[in-house]
């Protein structure tokens, strides 16, 4: 009996979890280590965040289905890897430390075969001074999205600001209500969640009346709108092929919305973003309420050989994520092609280890790389959204099943390059059954490859954007079809990543 | 005539030379039977992209 560890529980860990042991059976083991008791639909986590759902509505908890599928399932968070054993014995294990279970901080060796990494991102608060606490967590300076708790608590200061501004509306004060929401730090990825929730906070303040007493800004690591850490994208419209930029400023104008872009926020202070632009200078937003994404980090794992020396930089690359089988010695933009990018997620000095979805360490940048006059760092690295988190997630689980069926040696390891495949991307304008729009988008590859798609990088007949009410009803669709598929649900499979 | 979707061209320096959804285009967005056609029309270019991708 083979035992599988998948570490992380989100879109890629389960997914690669539930397919590995539905593919694997009884006769083998595979054990889930998150130590979160819930699983979250995080793209549904904007509409909590401007309150139009309830936390209840976008996390289930983990257990009853993992008990369902057989998973042994520890609600505890991995601590380390120790690839080589121990000096008592040579069998590969992790060390993990329970934060739930009735077992909160007790710790516990856990030996595997394989072991998939699927732990996502930490969220890095405190790489900006004043984004986080100083101890990991966000500070109280402004709010997030990221996690279902995050949102709640957004809602509830963002209805604070609403209520400020119908008061002011209503004394005739004229007290406007600045609102910032982006990127806190010049190496962010995520625009994406952040460009939903800057036009959902716009969309509830126009149904709430008080849109008029709003100044709303964006405030973005991007060099360009329209960037998402994926360089933009260019699409066919009205027989001409387009970039996603004219179409990003088209939505900002439209809704009143300004936007900075290319800056690094380096500080936060109560109402006051410190941030320095690409040309050097600097300078300050004020504002009453705001939504700064965290740039993203690996969880922090370390690693020790047999002799228990740190061996972390083996099998981590600096910022914490695992490496893979990408090409990371690929050099000056000018150099990056698509075949750099992974195809395996194996890593390339364990081959029973794998990362998937955020967890991998990505080549590089997929934006055009930018610093500062200074040196600062300014773009955008790269997203992994939850289809192709999901695709390589399965993708892994396919060829952990077939090593171990099949023995590592004769096993044909599957494949999801995201040079080779498409995302489909809905990004919501602001909710309502008649009244809300989104952004549909489809892009194909997600990692652009210009030997194969000269000028655009992408396939133009493939890739696409609109928006409109059908985006809307897609992404609201979508949230109750992946939720259902995540409870292992009757037909699960047959809905695609 | 004034047009209160083209206010939005003098606001700020940075929305002139962008382009704005004229009123109709707007409607058109939550206009719920095109919306629906472009619901359809919209699954089927993602099961496309999506079939080609697993």
């Amino acid at each position: 009996m083979a035992r599988l560890i998948v570490m992380g529980g989100g879109v890629s860990g389960h997914t690669a979890a539930t397919f590995a042991k539905k593919w694997l059976g009884n006769e083998h083991e595979v054990v889930v280590v998150t130590p979160n008791s819930q699983w979250n639909w995080i793209p549904s986590n904007i509409w909590v965040g401007v309150g139009q759902m309830n936390k209840e509505d976008v996390v289930f908890p983990l257990a009853p289905v993992y008990e369902k599928a057989g998973i042994d399932y520890r609600q505890a968070k991995a601590i380390s890897i120790h690839p080589y054993g121990n000096k008592q014995s040579d069998k590969e294990y992790i060390t993990i430390e329970y934060t739930g279970q009735g077992k909160e901080g007790q710790t516990e060796e856990l030996t595997y075969d394989y072991l998939i990494n699927a732990t996502g991102p930490k969220l890095n608060f405190d790489a900006t001074p004043g984004l986080g606490d100083g101890k990991g967590q966000m500070g109280s300076n402004t709010v997030s999205v990221c996690t279902a708790d995050h949102a709640v608590h957004a809602n509830l200061e963002l209805q604070q600001i609403f209520e400020k501004a119908r008061k002011a509306k209503e004394n005739g004060t004229g007290e406007r209500q600045k609102i910032l929401v982006g990127t806190g730090h010049g190496m962010c990825t995520c625009q994406g969640a952040a460009f939903e929730y800057i036009f959902n906070i716009e969309h509830e303040a126009k149904k709430a009346g008080v849109r008029d007493m709003l100044d709303i800004k964006w405030i973005s690591n991007e060099s360009f709108l329209g960037d998402f850490g994926m360089g933009g994208l260019h699409m066919k419209v009205g027989g001409y092929v387009v970039s996603s930029k004219l179409f990003a400023e088209s939505l900002f104008s439209e809704r009143d919305v300004p936007w900075l872009i290319g800056a690094h926020v380096s500080k936060v202070e109560k109402g006051k973003a410190h941030y320095e632009l690409l040309d050097g200078t600097t300078g300050v937003e004020e504002f009453d309420f705001a939504m700064l994404i965290p740039p993203f980090a690996g969880v922090g794992f370390k690693a020790y050989d047999k002799e228990g020396e740190d061996m972390t930089d083996v099998i981590f690359a600096p910022n914490g994520f695992m490496k893979v089988d990408a090409k990371y010695d690929a050099g000056a933009y000018e150099n990056w092609k698509a075949s750099d990018w992974p195809r395996t997620y194996q890593n390339p000095t364990f081959k029973n280890m794998f990362a998937c979805g955020i967890a991998f360490a990505p080549p590089h940048l997929i934006s055009k790389p930018a610093s500062s006059v200074n040196g600062t760092p300014i773009n955008p690295t790269p997203p992994r959204t939850g289809m192709p988190s999901g695709i390589i997630g399965k993708a892994v689980a396919h060829s952990v099943c077939d090593m171990i069926k099949n023995g590592a040696e004769n096993a044909h390891l599957h494949e999801a390059s995201m040079a080779e495949m498409g995302a489909a991307c809905v990004a919501s304008a602001g909710k309502g059954l008649t009244t809300g729009t989104a952004a549909a988008m489809t892009v194909y590859p997600v990692v652009p490859d210009f030997e194969k798609y000269p000028g655009t990088g992408r396939d133009t007949d493939y890739t696409f954007g609109e928006i409109g009410l059908a985006g809307h009803w897609i992404k609201h669709i979508l949230h109750h079809l992946f939720i259902y598929k995540a409870k292992l649900k009757p037909g699960w499979t047959l809905i695609p990543e | 005539m004034a047009k209160k979707e083209e206010e939005n061209f003098a606001k700020k320096d940075q929305f002139t030379l962008t382009m704005i959804p004229s009123g109709f285009a707007r409607k058109m967005r939550t206009c719920v039977i095109w919306q629906f056609i472009r619901f359809i029309a919209i699954n089927i270019k993602m099961l496309v992209v999506v079939s080609k991708s697993h």
